[in-house]
């Protein structure tokens, strides 16, 4: 629509007959609207998951281009920044306009316990340049270049939105990378468990009978044992020798171990549902294989439940993954997770002195929110049709 | 009921069989046995044996039989002796390290299960009775928080900000002054004062979803017509809520008191190694870190049972509150 048929309601009346209600329209293109069309306009109805939806999105887009949008790499250290306290961003110097900037830190030590302050001296602003050539990287391993989104020009004095941590290491560069291998752990843990949780669960909820009751069993039992002390055992038997990548690839495996309970349940009630549907007999009686029906008849009506399910196991993963790196048994320095960098805030002293060390902790709980409130804007969108 | 209680204890045996079978597993897990553990240990204080020595104590400890011989030499000291090995560690019986430690992890999880219910039980019934009032959309946020928040996450905060505003450490039990003291009323008071972190988190982590589970299941019984009846004869609202719908909608609740015994011990395997709690946390940690498998396998082992027991436990209880389970 645009702002002048909004302002004259006349503009558009001759067109429609003036008694008939509104919702025709609408109606309408209810009826010959896809499904997914149908599921999208549910979702878009539940704010808080379109919210988070276009969180995580950003949040996505900042963690695979991490490089180009973080001033520093994750691993320099600067010794004469040590536990620097979040830059503030500011736009008024001398009570005048002026363009984002950050004052300088100065660097002193307290005269009687000698801690290291700092403070900041407010004579000179130092601008945030844009797009500034900064420490070279490789783009997706392929392009070397130096571009990155700000930086500010000074050879002593860095921008540390989040503060640094002790070893001078810039927070928000190190938590943006880390989002890449927190975010993915949580999407590999959940495409594991998609397996296990499809096969056992269809099969549970197709056959039925004695297969049926002993895989509830087995789920029962799975449910039925403490998770972070099988994880702890689990994840403690892993070498600390091995390659990091591989470590991170069986973490994922043993979180998934657990999690597919769920997502088995939600698939295995659905196909009880669905056999004794019409269209599934009418598939059966048209000879169709086994095979087809539950592939071509019965696992589209329950994409959308699964895709819900598989959104609600993400937070768990996630969680999974940061507890156990946080208590030293997941994934380990040099790869930097959200769980690797918590380790720093694990104690009363470095917390009082560096509360910004928990920003990683910020992190987590947001994105978990993130993800149920999208996995439950999706679930109540799931079924298009039902109201 | 007996019958129904008797059967399902019987179920109960082969999920104790399989989780103890598991934790055994764990034991294994890790490359190298415990002659490779000890030998190291050996090593490491400037002594060490040779090769036919461990070959020796191989074979005395029995470490070269098939898994199953060795499972159940490990299963059978623990039924019929109680014994549960050595801790290489501590070198010390097992069972000499884990039974203070394990009744203060339980003590402290049936605790923070009956705050739980104190705080999900009422607002559950407030917000669905209330829907959509100011209060229910606090108790909503209140509960996508403490889902969303992390137990240790949240004992850390909750430890800084008592250190920043209080001006008080409360890790630990009691604290340093009173470490190793015999009990007094003192140092209860004490113990009070640092005890109210761990069960804070843990309840919240446990109420947040269970209100959502209260409120769900009191919405779908406030609908029924059982409950228009009951108004209709004239009682009060209080009556009507309390005797009729509240004790359906609980069902549910008690036959999730199994799950939320893991729940439990997960959140205080981990709350406890933040705050530096003598609960199981701190040393099945450090047992796994330094490969004490006894140690850590008999710590999964016995917190799994619990679980079993609570699970069983629960299962009877719905039989009992609920007619209906029993006769199906």
């Amino acid at each position: 629509m645009t702002d002048l048929q909004k302002l004259s309601p006349t503009f558009h009346t001759p067109r429609v007959p003036p008694l008939a209600p509104k919702e025709e329209f609408r109606d309408e293109s209810l009826y010959t609207a896809k499904p997914w069309t149908l599921v999208w306009w549910r979702f878009r109805k539940h704010k808080l998951a379109v919210v988070s939806l276009i969180f995580m999105i950003i949040l996505s887009t900042l963690a695979i281009f991490a490089h180009f949008f973080t001033p520093y790499a994750p691993f320099t250290i600067n010794r004469l920044n040590t536990f620097a306290p979040p830059s503030t961003v500011r736009i008024l110097h001398d009570g005048e306009l002026h363009r984002p900037f950050v004052y300088p830190m100065k660097r002193t030590r307290d005269p009687e316990t000698a801690r290291v302050i700092y403070e900041e001296d407010t004579s000179k602003p130092l601008p945030i340049q844009f797009f500034v050539q900064g420490e070279a990287y490789r783009f997706f391993g392929l392009v070397e270049t130096r571009l990155r989104l700000f930086g500010i020009d000074d050879r002593r004095q860095q921008i540390n939105l989040l503060g640094t941590d002790s070893l001078g290491r810039d927070l928000y560069s190190r938590l943006i990378h880390g989002a890449r291998v927190t975010l993915s752990a949580g999407l590999v843990g959940v495409a594991f468990a998609f397996v296990l949780g499809l096969t056992l669960g269809a099969i549970s909820g197709y056959y039925g009978g004695r297969i049926d009751s002993a895989i509830q069993r087995l789920m029962e039992f799975i449910r039925s044992i403490p998770t972070i002390p099988l994880w702890m055992g689990l994840a403690a038997a892993l070498p600390i020798a091995w390659d990091p990548i591989f470590v991170y690839v069986l973490i994922t495996l043993i979180l998934s171990l657990i999690g597919w309970t769920h997502l088995a349940r939600v698939v295995r009630g659905r196909f009880l549902s669905l056999k004794t549907e019409d269209y599934v007999l009418a598939a059966r009686l048209a000879g169709a294989s086994e095979y087809r029906i539950v592939t071509r008849h019965m696992l589209p009506a329950m994409t959308s439940y699964i895709i819900a399910a598989l959104t609600l196991a993400v937070p768990e993963m996630i969680l999974g993954e940061t507890a156990l790196s946080f208590l030293g048994l997941g994934l380990r320095p040099p790869v930097v997770s959200w769980g690797v960098l918590l380790q720093d805030a694990q104690n009363l002293r470095s917390i009082s002195m560096a509360p910004w060390l928990l920003a990683p902790g910020m992190a987590v709980v947001l994105v978990v929110l993130a993800f149920n409130f999208i996995g439950d804007g999706l679930r109540d969108a799931a079924d298009p049709y039902g109201q | 009921m007996l019958g129904y209680a008797v059967r399902r204890l019987l179920w109960a045996i082969p999920t104790l069989i399989f989780v103890s079978f598991i934790a055994f597993v764990i034991i294994q897990l890790p490359p190298g046995d415990f002659v490779t553990a000890y030998a190291a240990q050996l090593r490491s204080g400037g002594e060490y044996i040779t090769e036919l020595q461990e070959e020796l104590m191989r074979q005395q400890y029995g470490l070269n039989d098939p898994i199953l011989v060795q499972y159940w030499r490990w299963i059978s000291n623990i039924i019929f002796y109680g014994d549960f090995g050595r801790s290489l560690e501590w070198n010390a019986p097992v069972s000499d390290l884990i039974w203070d430690r394990l009744g203060l992890t339980l003590a402290i999880s049936t605790l923070s299960m009956i705050f739980t219910w104190m705080i999900a039980i009422p607002v559950g019934v407030y917000s669905a009775t209330r829907q959509y009032s100011v209060f229910d959309y606090v108790f909503t946020v209140f509960g996508f928080l403490g889902k969303g928040i992390p137990d240790f996450l949240l004992a850390l905060v909750l430890m800084w900000m008592t250190f920043v505003w209080l001006n008080m450490d409360v890790g630990g039990l009691v604290s340093p002054e009173f470490q190793g003291k015999p009990w007094d009323f003192d140092k209860f008071v004490n113990m009070l004062s640092h005890i109210w972190i761990p069960l804070v988190v843990l309840a919240t982590g446990g109420a947040a979803g269970l209100i959502r589970v209260m409120r769900a299941n009191m919405l779908d019984e406030l609908r029924k017509p059982y409950v228009e009846t009951a108004y209709a004869q004239g009682f009060s609202e209080r009556t009507v809520v309390w005797r009729y719908p509240v004790r359906v909608a609980l069902n549910p609740f008690i036959s999730t008191v199994g799950w939320a015994l893991p729940a439990l011990f997960s959140g205080d395997v981990i709350t406890a190694v933040v705050l530096n709690l003598p609960t199981t946390g701190p040393l099945l940690l450090q047992a796994l870190k330094m490969q004490d498998m006894y140690l850590a396998g008999s710590f999964i082992l016995i917190l799994s049972v619990f679980t079993v027991i609570g699970t069983v436990l629960s299962d009877i209880l719905l039989a009992l509150s609920d007619p209906r389970i029993r006769f199906s």
